[in-house]
């Protein structure tokens, strides 16, 4: 089953003064379950790539549809709600909100969709042990080393069981320790439950973790590449 | 979960918070000294003049306060009285003759406001008694008078002392006696403490050559904000038009666009106030809004709802600005309580402007919870207003923007 699903999806930038295309005709298509690095140099189109999937931005041209849903009809309110319940996000850093604490950013997404109290601190703490940060809950993220926030984000995203989950440059702030630590968690969830991520990076250690890997420069997709790391 | 972060989020700039809720809390401290400070000076002023002399309201025959004379005077028949007496909204009626004679004591002459009064009744609306110096209060009928100090004074009379009274009575009557002193009051009111002169009611009466007849009846009251409807009642009790009701304000005018005037000046003052508070409020509202860009932005792309967050920052603000108020009512309300309690006595030069416009010269300061209640509206208004700026920049937030910041 196709999660993502993009045909020829261009970005203008500036498109009255001086414009930047920053995607010139993206087509490729992400079938749940999958493990998946976009990469490619800075600049090469990653971020925008990831917040047109993410329904954050919308292309230029081109279609595109989500979960088998088009969205560029619509309204704001109606794509805030999509994107609370089926897309998980999680930003390269600064990702957590400062004054509450790792259960609380968790248990916030979760109370946007509605879930009781009950059910949003079993869930909650579920995470956080399954993200090895059983114990902190009730740390600030000032309180958390850079990984361990990354690891509340990426709990976070998974709260809301949402359809896949985009991690723009994920990794970019932490130490290599760190971010293995980051990247097997993301692959235990992706064996395990089966959770699709789609992750960029420009880190070859990230890079070497993924099932199928992306290759984008200039705004084109130079390569598309499926690893076996389980022959 | 919106309290609690709304809470933690006023509190993430220690520092500014405090600031701003002390910049709140001295305009609410200050703009509640003021307002009570002028409330407490207009009771004092209402209660000065009313008290003293008009009483709430007056009753008299119809054109008396036009053209004060005693041929507009009138004796109320005994059924209205009555019907009067039993009416519980008023705590007295106090009946009066008044008009204008010549005074004279040896070479010395002057022109003297001639009241006569019921001594007992005059005083449960006056306290005239307290006002007593020298010599002894009036008793019910006799040929004997009190005067005002400074009317002693320029007569250079004393106790026991005889007075001639020349002027014209009812009907233009020639109005002839002579009354000797019993006793000098000294009262605030420059017009009285150098004009008047007070005689037992029949005196008066038989003086003018008027029995029975009355020029006013002040009426008193214990509560002064049914004083319109019991106006209409009195109007509907007397049921002709040959008499007029006045209240205190239809009597003193100028004393109540004083008032009014001076309530505006005042509020213009605050009005300053508040704008260069409002100003600092704008500052920490801006930046609260300004600082979190990114984080309003990461809200949004995991889903919460533009409204949310709206409300969210206005609730904080509102929240702020409520501790400012209430820190600044927790101040001024115990310096206030005890100011009300302790008027401020005025002394020197300010005492004597006071009294020569009729006021007691104390700082009267009031506790009426209007002081309070509207700096809370004030503020939240204001806070409501200058909230616009931060739903506003939620509302064109892009997220992408925001996310990349
Ligand atoms: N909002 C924007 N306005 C103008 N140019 C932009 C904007 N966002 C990105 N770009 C440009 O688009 C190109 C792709 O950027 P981006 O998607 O962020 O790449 P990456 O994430 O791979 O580093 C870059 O040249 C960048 O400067
Ligand atoms: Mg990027």
């Amino acid at each position: 089953m196709k999660v993502i699903e993009a045909k020829n999806i261009t970005k203008v930038y500036n498109a009255d003064k001086v414009p930047v295309n920053a995607l010139r005709g993206v087509s490729f298509s992400v079938d749940k379950g999958e493990f998946t690095a976009i990469v490619g140099p800075s600049g090469c189109g990653k971020s925008t790539l990831l917040n047109i999937v993410g329904g954050l931005d919308s292309p230029s041209e081109g279609e595109i549809t989500i979960d088998g849903k088009d969205l560029s009809n619509l309204k704001e309110n109606k794509l805030i709600d999509f994107r609370l319940n089926k897309i998980g996000f999680v930003f390269q850093s600064y990702n957590l909100i400062p004054v509450l604490t790792a259960k609380e950013n968790i248990s916030l997404i979760m109370e946007l969709q509605g879930l009781s109290k009950k059910a949003r601190d079993d869930r909650a703490m579920e995470l956080l042990k399954a993200v090895g940060l059983e114990g902190k809950e009730h740390k600030k993220p000032s309180e958390l080393s850079g990984g361990q926030q990354q690891r509340v984000a990426v709990a976070r995203a998974l709260a809301s069981e949402p359809s896949f989950i985009l991690a723009d440059e994920p990794t970019a702030n932490l130490d290599s320790v760190s971010t293995n630590n980051l990247l097997d968690i993301m692959a235990e969830m992706n064996r395990e439950k089966g959770t699709t991520f789609i992750f960029s990076t420009h880190d070859q250690r990230v890079i070497n973790k993924a099932r199928r890997v992306i290759k984008l420069d200039d705004g084109l997709i130079v390569s598309d590449d499926n690893m076996v790391l389980n022959p | 979960m919106y309290l609690k972060l709304a809470w933690r989020n006023i509190w993430r700039n220690k520092r500014r918070t405090l600031i701003t809720l002390a910049s709140i809390a001295f305009a609410v401290f200050f703009a509640s000294i003021t307002q009570s400070m002028q409330l407490g000076t207009y009771a004092n002023m209402i209660s000065n003049s009313v008290r003293f002399y008009t009483g709430y309201a007056q009753i008299h025959k119809s054109g008396y306060w036009e053209e004060k004379s005693l041929d507009n005077s009138f004796a109320l028949p005994e059924n209205i009285t009555e019907v009067l007496a039993g009416n519980k909204s008023i705590a007295g009626m106090i009946p009066r003759v008044e008009s204008f004679s010549l005074v004279a004591y040896g070479e010395k002459a002057k022109a003297a406001m001639l009241i006569g009064i019921d001594p007992m009744k005059e005083n449960e609306l006056t306290s005239l008694k307290k006002r007593l110096t020298k010599g002894q209060y009036l008793a019910g009928n006799e040929n004997s008078l009190m005067m005002g100090q400074g009317l002693a004074d320029y007569l250079n009379v004393s106790i026991g002392d005889t007075l001639a009274l020349i002027g014209q009575g009812y009907h233009g009557i020639n109005a002839v006696g002579k009354y000797h002193v019993k006793g000098i009051i000294e009262t605030p009111i420059a017009a009285f403490n150098d004009q008047a002169i007070y005689l037992p009611l029949a005196t008066a009466q038989f003086y003018f050559g008027m029995e029975d007849q009355v020029t006013s009846l002040a009426i008193n009251v214990d509560d002064e904000a049914k004083l319109e409807r019991l106006k209409a009642h009195i109007n509907n009790q007397l049921g002709s038009d040959e008499y007029e009701v006045m209240t205190w304000r239809e009597m003193m005018p100028e004393l109540v666009q004083q008032i009014e005037l001076d309530y505006v000046s005042g509020r213009i003052i605050l009005f300053i106030l508040y704008i260069i508070i409002g100003f600092g409020m704008f500052g920490t509202f801006l930046m609260m809004a300004k600082e979190r860009t990114y984080e309003f932005g990461i809200l949004v792309a995991i889903g919460m709802r533009r409204m949310r967050l709206k409300l969210l920052s206005l609730l904080e603000l509102v929240m702020l600005s409520f501790g400012g108020v209430l820190l600044g009512v927790i101040i001024s309300l115990p310096i206030l309580t005890i100011l009300h309690f302790n008027p401020i006595p005025i002394s020197g030069e300010y005492a004597e402007v006071y009294k020569k416009f009729g006021i007691e010269p104390v700082l009267n300061f009031s506790i009426s919870p209007v002081i309070f209640t509207d700096q809370a509206t004030i503020i939240l208004v204001l806070s409501l207003l200058l909230g616009i700026y931060p739903v506003w920049h939620i509302h064109r937030l892009r997220v992408v923007e925001a996310i990349r910041s």
